[in-house]
């Protein structure tokens, strides 16, 4: 069962992350609920991907399908993923217990609950360490005081020792941060990790992921609903809307001249500095539509203020504006940059 | 941890002391006149008073139970009306056979129980936790005298394989581990056993059920745990509750079953409460209830130990 790959044999050449036509389905309900509907991203090595969206978008389940972390009995998955090359859906069990938290490994969004309560923090990374890496405890214990130094926790030593209960939030990100790492993995899955963290905190959590992804050559797939956080620490942003991508490109670019109008809504719905005193904020009518019913045109052509008939009929194709910059949109030609005010 | 285990004993003597009194109230409360046993039908008015300036009972009750609880304190529980012999060897000696009895009942029924609750959890939904669900509704629902006569009627009328009551040859006295004696044990063990297996099973299940909905579940497949490890941990997260729950069963059953201990004709605590209430025995009556408290607090404090040292959330404040 513990299978240790020699994952050195694979070509550096290939993307930290490939994503082709992924759709996840769940069918433990009483009907299936699609919640992702054919995504596919590419990530390169040493870039960050930011994907965001709101509640229920699918940006979360696009991740966690990267670990295979669903529970495989109720959840139906097909396209293709590939991590450094390897194949993940084809890895067979033991295949896949090695290729978890070595060469992908995941940040959650609440780590006291994402933290076993009645095992020390300690005693949890040289678990992960013992677990990939043929050491003595030891050795995996200074390893793990590397990592706390690493992640900055002050008195590290003392802290290994700590239960997750007996941290603050900011500590507890910080000790899952360095849990991610603990097997130098290539690529870091963040799934909303300052979300459950106060705004200061988050700040310092951002700050310490972008540092160790230079540092660290760290291929990252960050998932938020935070658009700030995404530009803080993003290469490139990916917009999720009812399991698609409904538009990717870099971060300036999404920023300055987001073409899909769902993207431009859920720019202007944020609370920014410009915001007049008294004005009031944008926000987006209607509610995402139900996952387990999804309407066979543009999910959110019935929120949407350019929508007409056509929109309503199929499936829509994505739209490349540039190499680098596409929407999932009939009407990319016809809308104009967010200017805010209308809606 | 010396001193929280010198604050929970500490905490445990007002607790003592009200046991005490609830029980020789209680006791006293009772209609029926303790004498009745032991005295002649047609005894004299003058006997009578003899007996019960003997016996103390002509004496206000707070006397009495000011009287009682200075000796027990120093282990002396009085004497037994209708034996004549002390109380307190009486009742040490039931309790060493109940809880014999006792320990082997609640080690098959945590082992069970653990293994019904575990399968149940881990499939849960399934054929087997349905069947492990309903061996655990039938050890809470069963009455156990009556699975205790169906289980002599088997084995020991019908098939002969085991004996049907008592603790073997030499009775109490001789006991041994041995199988001569052992294969007294088995019959009133398992069904003893029943109740804290059902019990045990439908806790682990709902805790192991908890358990694996939780996210940490999902943190260590992430990190690349097999079942098998993944399992190890669900086992610590459920350990201190569980053997909460099994220390908690053990309390009971140490209080003896009356009814199992009659069908077996165990000589233990039950028994010993059985004959003691027809008898109208009050000094033995309360000595046995105020032993099996003090078992019962000593054992709750023994488990608040086991449970602050296996789980760290709970604190030694």
């Amino acid at each position: 069962m513990n299978a240790v790959l020699d994952f050195n044999t694979v070509a550096a050449s290939a993307p930290a992350a490939v994503i082709e036509h992924l759709r996840v389905t769940f069918t433990g309900g009483a009907s299936p609920v699609r919640a992702v509907n054919d995504v596919s991203l590419t990530l390169k090595r040493g870039e960050t991907l930011a994907l965001i969206g709101e509640s229920g978008s699918g940006k979360s389940v696009t991740l966690r399908s990267l670990l295979r972390l669903h529970p495989p009995k109720k959840t139906q998955i097909s396209g293709r993923i590939e991590v450094s090359g390897r194949d993940v859906l084809a890895m067979n069990t033991s295949t896949l217990a090695a290729f978890r938290g070595r060469v992908a490994s995941m940040i959650f969004q609440e780590p006291l609950l994402a933290l076993d309560p009645v095992y020390s923090v300690g005693d949890q990374i040289i678990e992960s360490i013992q677990r990939h890496i043929k050491v003595s405890r030891a050795e995996a214990h200074a390893r793990a005081l590397k990592l706390f130094e690493q992640v900055r926790i002050p008195s590290p030593e003392r802290r290994l020792a700590a239960y997750p209960h007996e941290m603050s939030g900011g500590m507890r990100q910080r000790v899952m941060i360095a849990l991610a790492l603990a097997c130098d993995p290539e690529l870091l899955l963040a799934d909303e990790p300052t979300t459950a963290l106060d705004a200061t905190v988050q700040i310092q959590i951002l700050l310490l992921l972008r540092e160790l992804q230079s540092r660290l050559g760290l291929s990252i797939i960050f998932v938020t609903h935070d658009i700030g956080a995404a530009v803080e620490v993003a290469d490139r942003i990916a917009v999720m809307y009812a399991g698609q991508i409904v538009e990717e490109g870099d971060v300036r670019t999404i920023m300055r001249s987001p073409r899909h109008p769902y993207t431009q809504a859920l720019l202007q719905s944020r609370a920014h500095g410009s915001l007049a005193k008294g004005s009031r904020l944008a926000t987006i009518g209607g509610a995402p539509p139900d996952l387990a019913n999804l309407p066979p045109g543009c999910a959110f052509a019935p929120r949407c203020n350019f929508a007409d008939d056509g929109c309503k009929q199929s499936e829509i194709a994505l739209v490349s504006l540039t190499p680098k910059h596409h929407a999932r949109c009939r009407k990319t030609e016809q809308e104009s940059p967010p200017s805010g005010g209308e809606g | 941890m010396i001193l929280f285990i010198l604050r929970r004993l500490l905490l445990a003597i007002p607790i003592m002391i009200g046991v005490a009194l609830v029980c020789f109230s209680l006791v006293h409360l009772a209609p029926g006149d303790p004498l009745v046993s032991v005295l002649p039908p047609d005894a004299s008015a003058d006997l009578q008073k003899q007996l019960r300036t003997l016996y103390g009972f002509d004496r206000s009750l707070p006397e009495q139970f000011v009287g009682w609880i200075s000796r027990a304190v120093t282990g002396d529980l009085g004497t037994s009306i209708a034996s004549s012999r002390p109380v307190t060897a009486e009742v040490m000696k039931a309790v060493k056979n109940t809880l014999i009895l006792a320990a082997f009942a609640t080690m098959i029924g945590f082992f069970f129980g653990s293994l019904f609750g575990f399968v149940a959890g881990y499939f849960r939904d399934t054929f087997v936790d349905k069947a492990a669900s309903f061996l655990s509704v039938m050890g809470v629902s069963v009455p156990h005298y009556w699975l205790g006569m169906v289980l002599v009627i088997v084995f020991s009328a019908q098939l002969g394989w085991l004996p049907a009551t008592g603790m073997g040859s030499g009775g109490s006295a001789n006991w041994a581990w041995d199988w001569e004696h052992m294969q007294h044990l088995i019959l009133p063990a398992i069904t003893m056993s029943v109740i804290p297996m059902g019990i045990i099973a439908r806790t682990v299940r709902a805790l192991v059920a908890d358990i694996l909905s939780q996210e940490f579940v999902v943190g260590l497949r992430a990190k690349g745990l097999t079942d098998v490890d993944v399992f190890r941990h669900v086992v610590k997260n459920v350990a201190p509750t569980a053997l909460a729950v099994m220390g908690l069963q053990l309390g009971y059953l140490l209080g003896g079953s009356i009814l199992i201990e009659t069908v077996f004709a165990w000589p233990g605590t039950g028994f010993l409460l059985n004959s003691a209430i027809f008898q109208r025995d009050l000094p033995l009556l309360q000595g046995t209830i105020l032993v099996l408290a003090i078992f019962f607090v000593l054992l709750n404090v023994l488990v608040d130990i086991l449970q602050t040292t296996l789980d760290p959330r709970i604190t030694r404040g």
